[in-house]
């Protein structure tokens, strides 16, 4: 790993070490009910008229069942209103490129993979989408997909701050309220700042040129950084073009990758410092915030020490020395010159580890153990540090699971947070976890003996097997980077990883919303000599334990037949 | 359930209208007046005709232009198309790519005048994420330098002097690769004539 590697890492750790603390603070405020929020002046009276429209009544809370039908709902509608519009874009304006209607198949499959905040794109966006359905589809959905997360994670946070209450805070206000007060102001910050970068935002179709040496070429355009500004914020990484973050009007250079990788980590980040101030106890939210960075930092150095010391597979001849004269040498396929394969390993292990999933180089293409390192912090379910509110979700299940192990081994009724942690709440907690891994196993087992999965594939040996695996794992974990060369818009893999976008959305959000009901209607229990304590680096310890064991446990068979194989081939 | 149809209803509808109509025209407004270049892409201008932008590689070929990576953009005999960006997707131990970087290697010694068995710069070989990527690595501009020249019937000084004009380093020292802009090299040597 040369210097550089380090050097941009340490910058990216100053930026988020000053940013994150203020963010956790500021989402603190922003769901903490019945006090006055941030930009209160500004944005209240807007909000007020919002909910009368909607026949909301600000001042009432939800039960956890109603909160998750609006969640459900609100899903209906988006995909609903998602995939009209794919269909219908031929005939609406802002279409300068003249994209006809997208087919059903994959306006089904793109409806529910923006509203699901997983954005696996099954086409490819500069030939396939109207800047309309860019605008007006995708990047809404790039907002409200982030602020519904946002608006869960906060619900959660309340299930464990609150005793004796029937109620976990009312949906329609927290996804308002994440779009108007977090989403939008910083949207429009980094939105200007990548123009200010080489980002595109204009309005014109693909503009022919007469080239440098006289032949004829074309410079796309549209609505560019509007919308990469909350695809990463909201940790939604769907690109306006097909090469997503890789393609140099996407991300033109150094600054705006760095910045970028940034925005990917910032909210989800702050997510448990809000936590930690919501619950009263700040130490509470460090200790998940360690974990999550705990888990980050090793895949981003794993990942970066494999792509920068290169695929021992090349050719002879070829050099791939990490020398600054060949831009930092390491693995290039699929990966561009400016960021080389150290931003290439930095962004990769960010993107997955984040539900992110934008993409600054070519996963597909990355040497077996980057590659697998990418793959690996997906299957962990999305919380090192996951989406934005829904990653601190999965976590929090993780540390009840934590609470119970430990439990189990003093042979006392687990408490967290002064919750007493019973069947209820560990059948819930069950429930989530099995249903990701469930759809992510059952449907690449299906994929690979079945004809049209097996079709699908692009690379042979070991690497087929991985291609099949990600897609599911980044569909279920609704992460949206793929292992490209896999047949995304074929009719198998359109319904498929469809199915597993929305299991891996709604089968978790659901028994998270009910652990969280459950909890807030409980009263707190003291703490006594016998509490075990959930602030000490030993229960940082536990609760990444359980994540690697859990994961491992589930995913290493099948991790052995692809990357790790691969690996050992090369 | 049902219940829940009017607020779904008028909530995406409202939000569409602010994140999805009024957002991006307000910032393409605000784009537009405030950094109208690199609003509109960064376009070079080569006899003070716009010839193509400097963040996206062109098909330079031939003895007198530098040549970007190679671009797995567009379909095969029409690459780096603009239109459809897009990496190769083959594996790291795809026997394909690997037999294609051996060819390309083989190639681009051919091309260069290199010596059988020189070493050649990674990037060279292999094909980029977006297939636009404008640049190349300064040891791999240096290789082409002087088949460039000869190309031209230029000195090789002032061939070199334009690689470094056209050379970036990281930026504030510390991020991203050092590299050479193909675009803006190109039309560096389009403008010295010859």
């Amino acid at each position: 790993m040369d210097a550089g590697a380090l050097l941009q890492l340490m910058v990216l750790g100053v930026a988020l070490a000053v940013t994150v603390p203020l963010l956790g603070r500021w989402l603190a405020a922003v769901y903490d009910t019945g006090q006055p929020a941030p930009l209160d002046r500004l944005f209240l009276p807007v909000e007020q008229r919002l909910y009368r429209w909607c026949g909301i009544d600000p001042d009432r809370e939800q039960r956890w069942d109603a909160y998750a039908r609006s969640v459900l709902m609100f899903g209906l509608v988006g995909i609903v209103g998602l995939y009209g519009l794919l269909r219908l874009q031929g005939h609406l304006p802002l279409n300068p490129t003249g994209r006809s209607g997208v087919g059903p198949l994959v306006s089904f499959n793109a409806a529910v993979s923006f509203v699901t905040n997983t954005n696996w794109q099954a086409y490819a966006g500069e030939s396939t989408l109207s800047h309309l359905s860019q605008m007006a589809g995708l990047t809404v959905q790039n907002f409200v997909s982030a602020a519904v997360g946002m608006a869960v994670g906060a619900a959660v946070i309340r299930g464990f701050a609150r005793s004796g209450s029937a109620t976990i805070g009312n949906f329609w206000i927290d996804t308002v309220r994440s779009v108007t007060r977090v989403l939008l102001p910083l949207s429009i910050v980094l939105a200007l700042f990548l123009v200010s970068q080489g980002v595109i935002q204009n309005l014109h179709g693909l503009q022919p040129v007469t080239g440098i040496d006289g032949t004829t070429q074309v410079v796309p355009g549209g609505p560019v950084a509007s919308q990469i500004a909350i695809k990463q914020l909201g940790t939604n990484g769907g690109g306006f073009f097909n090469a997503n973050a890789a393609h140099p009007f996407e991300n033109p250079g150094p600054l705006s990758n760095l910045v970028q990788v940034w925005a990917i980590l910032a909210l989800p980040l702050a997510f448990p410092l809000a936590f930690g101030r919501l619950v009263g106890d700040r130490r509470q939210g460090r200790v998940l915030l360690a974990v999550m960075v705990g888990l980050w930092l090793t895949s981003v150095l794993v990942a970066t020490y494999a792509e920068t010391g290169g695929n021992s597979r090349a050719p002879a001849g070829v050099t791939q020395a990490p020398t600054t004269e060949l831009a930092g040498g390491g693995w290039m396929e699929g990966t561009e010159t400016r960021f080389g394969a150290a931003g290439c390993g930095l962004w990769a292990a960010t993107t997955t580890a984040t539900s992110s999933g934008s993409i600054n180089c070519q996963h597909d293409s990355m040497t077996a153990v980057g590659g697998g390192t990418a793959m690996v912090n997906i299957l962990l379910g999305e919380l090192s540090p996951g989406g934005v509110g829904v990653g601190l979700m999965g976590l929090v299940v993780y540390a009840v699971l934590a609470v119970f192990v430990a439990g189990l081994m003093v042979g006392r009724t687990p408490e967290y947070l002064g919750k007493k942690i019973q069947a209820t709440e560990v059948k819930l907690a069950m429930l989530y976890l099995l249903a990701a891994p469930a759809a992510i196993l059952a449907l690449a087992a299906a994929s690979v003996v079945a004809g049209p999965g097996q079709a699908g594939i692009a690379n042979p040996g070991p690497h087929g097997l991985s291609e099949v695996l990600y897609a599911f794992g980044s569909g279920a974990g609704n992460n949206g980077s793929a292992f490209g060369g896999l047949a995304a818009g074929s009719d198998w893999y359109g319904i498929t990883v469809g199915l597993a976008m929305l299991i891996g959305r709604f089968l978790l959000i659901v028994p998270a919303l009910g652990l969280a009901g459950s909890l807030a209607a409980k009263a707190k229990v003291p703490v006594t000599a016998g509490t075990f304590p959930t602030h000490t680096p030993l229960f940082a310890g536990l609760v990444a334990g359980v994540v690697l064991i859990v994961a491992g446990l589930t995913f290493f068979p099948a991790l052995a037949l692809g990357p790790m194989l691969e690996a050992l081939q090369s | 359930m049902i219940r829940q149809l009017r607020p779904a209803l008028v909530a995406l509808a409202l939000l569409t209208l602010a994140t999805g109509i009024v957002y991006p025209l307000g910032m393409t407004a605000v784009a537009q007046l405030a950094m109208p270049g690199r609003a509109d892409g960064s376009i070079v201008t080569v006899d003070g005709r716009p010839a193509g932008s400097a963040l996206l590689a062109q098909p330079f070929d031939g003895p007198t232009w530098f040549h970007p990576r190679p671009s797995a953009a567009g379909s095969p005999g029409a690459a780096y198309d603009a239109a459809a960006s897009g990496g190769s997707n083959l594996g790291p131990t795809n026997p394909e790519l690997l037999a294609t970087i051996a060819e390309r290697a083989g190639a681009y010694r051919r091309d260069n005048g290199l010596a059988d068995g020189t070493e050649v710069p990674i990037d060279a070989v292999t094909a980029s994420g977006s297939g636009l990527d404008p640049d190349i690595s300064p040891a791999n501009a240096r290789l082409q330098a002087p088949r460039v020249a000869a190309g031209r019937g230029l000195p090789l000084d002032p061939v070199l002097a334009a690689i470094d004009a056209a050379t970036r380093g990281r930026t504030a020292g510390v991020l991203g690769q050092p590299r050479v802009n193909v675009v803006e090299l190109n039309a560096g040597l389009a403008a010295l004539g010859a």
